[in-house]
């Protein structure tokens, strides 16, 4: 689990002095997400122990965002004030994401499985 | 309180113990419903852990910044978690790489869908300006939709609770929408998933299956991305 944890933060850290050093606007975690998928496909597949470890993490991916989601007592000031705009805007919005997201895949498979067609 | 306690009490909230434990004991009652529940997405972990920690902390008086200061070393491994969603990506590559050209336009019309349609209804209801600034990268996972808001004029701490909410509402949504538009290929639902509702829909997608699961993650990392780049752009020609 140490040697995994600590590629993670090689990659993370990779990442995070990539975007901070070139200026990029991507995050640097995501960054190091797209540096370990390299470095996976060069060496062929993750370790027995990358990937218990990995599996563990994301298995709790949920737990990770409880600290941020707590921060909600600070804004409830602004919530009560603009709850029915917020509450709108995330609701259709989150719901329309959704069906346009998987509606234009379904078009696009569609067209790449119909016979004939160049994709 | 009795003296004695009153100094435990004093002792416990200066460090970051208490605030460490009682997000991970919110988060085990949490999880322990949402199975009892038989998994059903309206019991959502988060929700149900982000209210029992409000709850909690507004009837100690105690301070968020204070919870944080214990709670951050959990908030510290999103990054980390993050790094790891390279592992299913790669498992299921073969898959992705057949699908790219659905997975690109899905991508950028969910997107675009994501970020406009969050400004305009909140701008047609009359939210305020920093408000509707604050929910354009709501579909963004966390660090990433708070570096943006700082970026566009949002409020950065309001941006990482819109997207909790936001995750939690993909989440809970999810299957009855996709149900309803008979829409069955785990590798569409995850891919939506991740898009319109990021980590929290990701960690959802898991829960049903590896593919939905890699599908969400692939998701969420691109939209991330392309938000990240589109985003101020956009606003900016906008005005």
């Amino acid at each position: 689990m140490l040697s995994a944890l600590t590629q993670l933060l090689v990659f993370q850290l990779a990442g995070e002095v990539v975007a901070r050093g070139l200026n990029l606007p991507v995050p640097g975690p995501v960054l190091g997400m797209l540096f370990l998928f390299v470095a996976l496909a060069l060496r062929g597949g993750p370790g027995h122990e990358l990937q218990t470890t990995s599996q563990n993490l994301l298995q709790h991916l949920s737990l990770l965002f409880v600290p941020a989601g707590t921060g909600i007592m600070v804004h409830l000031h602004r919530v009560a004030d603009e709850w029915l705009p917020l509450l709108l805007s995330l609701l259709i919005s989150t719901v329309a994401t959704l069906v346009v997201t998987a509606l234009v895949m379904k078009l696009c498979m569609r067209r790449q499985a119909a016979p004939g067609e160049a994709p | 309180m009795t003296p004695q306690l009153t100094e435990i009490w004093v002792y416990l909230s200066a460090s970051p113990l208490l605030g460490l434990t009682v997000t991970l004991l919110a988060y085990q009652a949490a999880f322990w419903l949402y199975r009892r529940s038989g998994m059903n997405p309206l019991a959502n972990p988060v929700l149900i852990a982000v209210a029992i920690l409000v709850l909690l902390l507004t009837s100690t008086a105690t301070s968020y910044e204070t919870y944080f200061a214990g709670a951050q070393f959990v908030h510290f491994l999103l990054g980390p978690a993050t790094v790891a969603l390279a592992i299913p990506l790669y498992t299921q590559f073969r898959r992705v790489r057949s699908m790219l050209l659905p997975v690109v336009a899905g991508l950028i019309a969910g997107s675009l869908t994501a970020a406009l349609s969050a400004i305009a209804i909140a701008r047609l209801f009359g939210a305020s300006l920093p408000t509707q600034l604050s929910l354009a990268p709501k579909s963004v996972t966390t660090p990433i939709a708070m570096g943006i808001a700082e970026r566009i004029g949002g409020i950065p701490s309001l941006t990482a609770v819109l997207v909790i909410v936001t995750g939690i509402l993909g989440a809970v949504g999810a299957r009855a929408i996709f149900d309803a538009m008979k829409l069955h290929d785990p590798a569409i639902r995850g891919f939506a998933i991740g898009v319109a509702s990021h980590g929290i829909g990701t960690a959802r997608a898991f829960l049903v299956s590896e593919q939905a699961g890699a599908f969400a993650a692939l998701a969420m990392g691109l939209n991330g991305a392309l938000t990240a780049l589109l985003l101020p752009l956009l606003l900016g020609w906008l005005r």
